[in-house]
């Protein structure tokens, strides 16, 4: 099912004789990608309460480290591949490059969670914020990926079906992560870290782990932006790329997975759509952010599921979310 | 040993600049323990209101009493401009999660960057000269006039500030509000316009600051104020964050780093050392140099 549902989108029709621009598939593929690192960021910002203001830092690690993974070794890597077919060695190849890359930005994410999540308030997002300036400086200095002059002949591995497959299998990681009894320990971090404590919950422990899982699942996204676009340049990885994900999550609600789904798409949507009045989008956006942070502070779906809104006989099977405050 | 000097004269300069930007960062952070992002913004919103008012000055020789009206005219302007952001967006939340306050911090950034570049345009513009130039020199060490300009300004700027704090009424309920929000308002002060205040005064140090640097570095463009206040806010937390000499110092020494850094290093890590100092600190001292750990309580 989604194999064909791939390969009809390769070829520009899904079903078949409609036609999708590959402007549009574009589109939805950036969507994709930013569902991942919404979806990640959620986890560290809304569901462990954490401030994260870095995660474009990951994404830039795992982005450049794959990329140089299958830019390096890709011929040896594909004749050692022979006997399969062209579509699986191009497969392997980019599995190969996002493990490298996601673990990379998981060490990453270690490195920097260890001193910053011991300490409490905003030290996380004052660090988070300085280092994934200082990644940009240093990958701007490396020169085996290009340097200033950005990072090209990245093989086109990723398309929609890789994309769209990794932003499921963030979704499900990080929704059985939230309703494990791990993912009650970092809601209740969430909701108070002293009385978590009290309670028994290594606080520090629980808040590096989810932080790392964040920052490898933002390596990934990573690795795919660098895959789908084929060039990589220290300027996608910005502060600002930063505050947009952030922006995604918080339009969407902190601490619900199908709300950061919502933002991701609402906010590539928007960013899209009005393209023609790009230089008015920018001021729109952040009014609305302060105008929802004043109204209405949760976002769109709080700390709620999109199918918990829905009356309950229509819910398929779906449980209660983990309740929030 | 005289590159040496000359670097640290041009670290100095630097640093006070910072300086100016951390003190408004790390009163309001006193206040409100609110890491005001739209800080940064601020300070570039100074530099505009400078260059506009020395714009309409134009015709006249550059003289002390120009210079002075600019400075003045620019930071009243951005006194306001800070009153008006606390007042419209900060007190709707202020009673909301530090989160919901963080996050409407980074809206008001974004906004007054993105609406600096739909109204002053996108393109860096130079700033007229308001002092005649002249360079000074001390043995191998030249000094410029511009330079001795920052430092002599954010010197007196910085007594006033110590004697503002110290000796008003207004600066002692503004200590007040620091130590507790919620001991001062029984005791009666009213902690809106303590706040309001604060704000204030922290917005016109910043429009200082922007002014001295577009005297210095004549190229102001509208997306100026997010390295320099993200800077700035490093020093403010190396120096401890809420406390004012520490604002001071960090800026110092932030400012001396990075130019000796760019000196005898490389200029592309420019950008990094402030960071790296952040984290070291961070590590280290968590709560800066002249901070006091704060005890948590439940």
């Amino acid at each position: 099912m989604a194999l064909w549902a791939a390969n009809g989108l390769l070829s520009g029709t899904l079903v078949p004789g409609v036609q999708i621009s590959p402007y549009f598939l574009q589109v939805l593929c950036l969507a994709g990608i930013n569902i991942i690192l919404a979806v990640s960021l959620n986890l560290i910002n809304g569901f462990t309460g954490q401030f994260s203001i870095g995660h474009a830092g990951f994404m830039a690690i795992g982005a450049y480290a794959s990329a140089y993974v299958t830019v390096t070794f890709g011929d040896k890597i594909r004749a050692a591949l022979a006997f399969l077919p062209q579509g699986g060695r191009d497969g392997a190849l980019l599995l190969a490059g996002l493990a490298v890359g996601g673990a990379l930005a998981a060490i990453a994410g270690f490195l920097v969670g260890v001193p910053s999540l011991r300490l409490r308030g905003d030290y996380l997002a004052i660090v988070t914020l300085g280092f994934g300036e200082i990644i940009r400086v240093f990958i701007l200095n490396i020169d085996a990926v290009g340097g200033a002059r950005g990072f090209t002949g990245i093989s086109k591995l990723a398309n929609f079906f890789w994309i769209y497959l990794f932003a499921a299998i963030t979704i499900l990681v990080v929704s059985r992560i939230v309703r494990s009894s791990f993912g009650r320990t970092l809601i209740a971090i969430r909701e108070d870290e002293i009385a978590a404590e009290a309670m028994g919950v290594d606080t520090t422990r629980s808040k590096v782990i989810s932080f790392i899982v964040s920052s490898a699942l933002a390596g990934i996204a990573g690795g795919l932006f660098g895959h789908y676009l084929m060039y990589l340049h220290t300027n996608s990885f910005t502060f600002i790329k930063s505050i947009e994900i952030i922006i995604m999550i918080v339009i969407g609600g902190l601490g619900s997975i199908t709300g950061s789904v919502l933002g991701a798409v609402l906010y590539i949507g928007l960013t899209e759509g009005l393209r023609e009045f790009a230089q008015y989008r920018m001021v729109l956006f952040s009014f609305l952010l302060v105008v929802l942070m004043i109204v209405r502070p949760q976002g769109i779906l709080g700390h709620r599921e999109f199918l918990t809104l829905l009356p309950k006989r229509w819910r398929l099977g779906v449980d209660a979310p983990p309740a929030g405050g | 040993m005289s590159t040496f000097l000359q670097q640290l004269v041009n670290g100095l300069s630097l640093g006070s600049i910072y300086a100016l930007i951390a003190l408004g960062y790390t009163m309001v952070y006193g206040v409100l323990r609110l890491i005001n992002f739209a800080h940064g913004d601020v300070y570039m919103l100074g530099a505009y209101a400078g260059y506009f008012l020395s714009r309409k000055l134009r015709g006249e020789e550059p003289s002390l009493l120009s210079a002075l009206i600019v400075m003045a005219g620019s930071m009243v302007a951005c006194a306001i401009a800070g009153m008006i952001i606390e007042r419209f967006a900060y007190r709707p939340v202020r009673r909301a999660s530090r989160l919901t306050l963080l996050i409407t911090a980074i809206g008001v950034s974004l906004f007054i960057e993105n609406g600096a570049q739909l109204v002053f345009g996108p393109d860096p513009k130079f700033f007229p000269s308001l002092a005649p130039h002249a360079d000074f020199r001390l043995g191998h060490v030249r000094i410029t006039s511009e330079q001795l300009t920052v430092i002599v300004v954010s010197v007196l700027l910085m007594l006033a500030l110590r004697f503002f704090i110290l000796k008003t009424r207004t600066g002692k309920a503004m200590r007040a509000v620091s130590f507790s929000l919620d001991a001062a308002k029984l005791m009666g002060i009213s902690t809106d316009a303590i706040i309001a205040a604060t704000f204030a005064l922290g917005s016109a140090l910043a429009a200082a600051a922007g002014v001295l640097i577009g005297m210095q570095i004549p190229k102001i463009d509208p997306l100026m104020g997010i390295i320099y206040g993200l800077k700035a806010f490093v020093a403010a937390v190396l120096g401890g964050i809420g406390n004012i000499p520490g604002a001071v110092l960090g800026g110092l020494l932030i400012g001396i780093s990075e130019v000796m850094v760019v000196g005898y290093l490389s200029s592309t890590y420019r950008d990094a050392i402030a960071f790296g100092i952040l984290i070291l600190v961070l590590l280290l001292r968590p709560q800066g140099i002249l901070g006091r750990v704060q005890k948590e309580k439940v």
